[in-house]
């Protein structure tokens, strides 16, 4: 983990999505998929916490050598800021953060999924997949056409590739999700990778254990700091021994998981439990201010 | 005259602090973020509030940013004395940098085995009574805070068996704060640390739902230092000879001598150390240079400098 100050070679518009294009060398060696970056906001601004991203590229060789790419969705504060930012500006980055997919060692034939922002991560794992002589095909969604992320570099990249967007307006009607079993059957995926909203990883996940794959999951969860300290991106691990579960970290033991070890319902919020006392009481307020 | 040279060392009556910026409970872990900053440019580090046993904490979502804030609420998650002993303290040993440890019962018995198991370690410099903890004994899980009996009963026992100085960490408690502040001391409390999160509530008004799984968080940051500010100046009146470790909403240097005005005699940083673990250390610099600008000698020197509103009599 490095912290650098970064500068904005371009932004690029992409459907809903702006790309960034950064300098960051000392980032971008290490950089693998799966792992994330995070960007200090303005400091001029309201106190805000810094917005956490997928790595999408992290060149090493060639003319781009040096730099790292991530995508920014605008939903706030943060990220419309981002969106709005020109080239030679400078970003406090950190990265990279958490950890990243596993290639297999012997397996050949990889099955990538993903919806959304999802693509980002997903499509850096399609190339560094390809660089290892594995088999890719890739199952690619989103809400609208719009929120596709990059169909044209998934098909370049991936033997076969289908799209599923829940509007319609581009593939099939519907999720990503409900291609599984076809595209399964049609490429012989032996390995599963998948990014982007929890209800389509939990299905990937159902769907994975059912049939004996093996995947991994990239998370999404709340997250104040992105770098251990703040404990508040869990997620709902079952240990390896059977022995319960345990609240790990999406910003350090994550963001990529095995999703079958992974409670989803206890995640999703679907299982009632006694939480822990809330923080509720105090203080009694009868004179203001005293 | 250009010759003063301030220095930056805080004697907090006895805890000697090599700066007057500490890392605020919940600020640093080890490892991470803590990779990014130099520790032994730290004051101190004040660890996550430990429990006896591991704490899962609560469901996801456990946070919400709001206003210059940070709505947050984890249940204590935390992996327990045994594994802090085990990995985290060492690290922070060996670092060098003096450790305060935050401990956060849910029983006085708790309270006191937590002692016992901490009380021997070189590296640990002072305990940190929190008393945002769920009084699980007699409280019906309110915080030990919320009653100035059982407040009490826990700062006293751990100071008695305490051979560390032992810090009560309150929250901005009204109408009784001075009061409370003062029969902690009085039951043994070397100096106290204020302020605790301020309870709040988010609201997701498209989904119609709290923001946080709890659902009533700690709000931290900025938004809360006029809070804490007041907190700290009310208490440091009243109390000018208690040791106070101001919290809440410093991000700045320009923040922790505000701080000090009041009547801190030093300051933690929390939740700035989550946008940058290196905040202190910026911090400690500001403080500095105040310092150089109005010539004075040490943070000591402005401690409880402010002077009465205008107009006042």
């Amino acid at each position: 983990m490095k912290r650098i100050r970064a500068e904005i070679l371009s932004v690029r518009r992409l459907g809903v999505y702006h790309t960034l294009t950064i300098v960051a060398p000392e980032v971008a060696e290490r950089a693998r998929p799966g792992q994330f970056l995070s960007v200090a906001m303005p400091p001029d601004r309201v106190f805000l916490l810094r917005r956490h991203f997928s790595i999408h590229q992290a060149s090493r060789r060639g003319g781009w050598a040096g730099t790292l790419e991530f995508a920014v969705e605008s939903q706030g504060s943060g990220t419309e800021w981002l969106a709005e930012a020109r080239p030679h500006q400078f970003l406090d980055v950190i990265g990279p953060l958490g950890t990243a997919f596993a290639y297999p060692a012997r397996l050949t034939n990889c099955l990538l999924v993903c919806e959304g922002r999802g693509g980002a991560p997903i499509s850096f794992l399609a190339q560094e997949l390809r660089a290892r002589g594995k088999r890719v095909d890739m199952l690619i969604g989103g809400e609208t056409q719009d929120h596709v992320f990059k169909p044209i570099e998934a098909k370049r990249i991936a033997q076969t590739i289908r799209v599923a967007t829940a509007d319609g307006s581009m593939g099939d009607r519907g999720s990503v999700a409900d291609l599984l079993p076809e595209m399964v059957e049609a490429t012989g995926a032996q390995v599963i990778y998948a990014a982007g909203p929890r209800e389509m990883l939990r299905r990937v996940a159902g769907f994975c254990v059912e049939r004996r794959i093996p995947s991994q999951v990239v998370v999404e969860e709340r997250m104040a700091c992105g770098m251990g300290q703040c404990f508040t991106c869990v997620v709902p691990v079952a240990r390896k021994d059977g022995s319960g579960y345990d609240h790990l970290r999406a910003c350090v033991e994550g963001p990529v998981f095995n999703p079958a070890r992974i409670l989803w319902d206890r995640w999703m919020g679907e299982v009632a439990e006694p939480a822990p006392t809330p923080p509720e009481g105090f203080p009694v307020v009868r004179s203001w201010p005293g | 005259m250009a010759g003063v040279k301030p220095a930056v060392v805080v004697d907090l009556a006895g805890v000697v602090c090599p700066l007057p910026v500490l890392a605020a409970s919940g600020g640093l872990a080890p490892g991470g973020g803590a990779t990014l900053v130099d520790l032994r440019r730290l004051g101190g580090v004040v660890t996550r509030g430990l429990t006896l046993g591991p704490r899962r904490g609560g469901p996801t979502p456990r946070m919400a940013e709001t206003p210059a804030g940070l709505l947050s609420w984890t249940g204590l998650q935390n992996p327990g004395v045994e594994r802090f002993l085990l990995e985290d303290l060492p690290r922070l040993e060996q670092a060098g940098v003096p450790v305060v440890v935050s401990i956060a019962g849910s029983s006085v018995e708790e309270f006191l085995r937590l002692v016992g198991l901490l009380q021997h370690r070189p590296a640990i410099v002072a305990l940190e009574v929190y008393l945002g903890a769920p009084d699980e004994e007699r409280g019906r899980g309110r915080p030990f805070a919320a009653r100035l009996d059982r407040a009490v009963e826990v700062v006293g026992a751990v100071a008695r068996m305490s051979r560390l100085p032992v810090f009560a960490k309150l929250p901005y408690l009204e109408p009784d704060l001075v009061e409370t502040a003062r029969a902690c001391v009085r039951a043994g409390a070397h100096g106290l640390t204020m302020i605790d999160g301020v309870p709040g509530l988010a609201v997701d008004a498209d989904r119609l739902r709290p923001e946080l799984a709890s659902p009533i968080g700690l709000l931290s940051g900025p938004a809360i230092k006029p809070i804490a500010l007041a907190a700290v100046h009310r208490v440091a009146q009243e109390l000018p000879d208690v040791p106070i470790m101001g919290v809440g909403g410093v991000a700045t240097g320009r923040d922790a001598v505000e701080f000090l005005l009041a009547g801190a005699w030093a300051v933690q940083v929390g939740t700035a150390m989550l946008v940058d673990p290196a905040a202190p250390v910026e911090i400690a610099r500001g403080i500095l240079a105040y310092l150089k600008e109005k010539q004075l000698e040490s943070p000591a020197a402005l401690r409880g400098r402010l002077r009465p509103p205008r107009g006042a009599p």
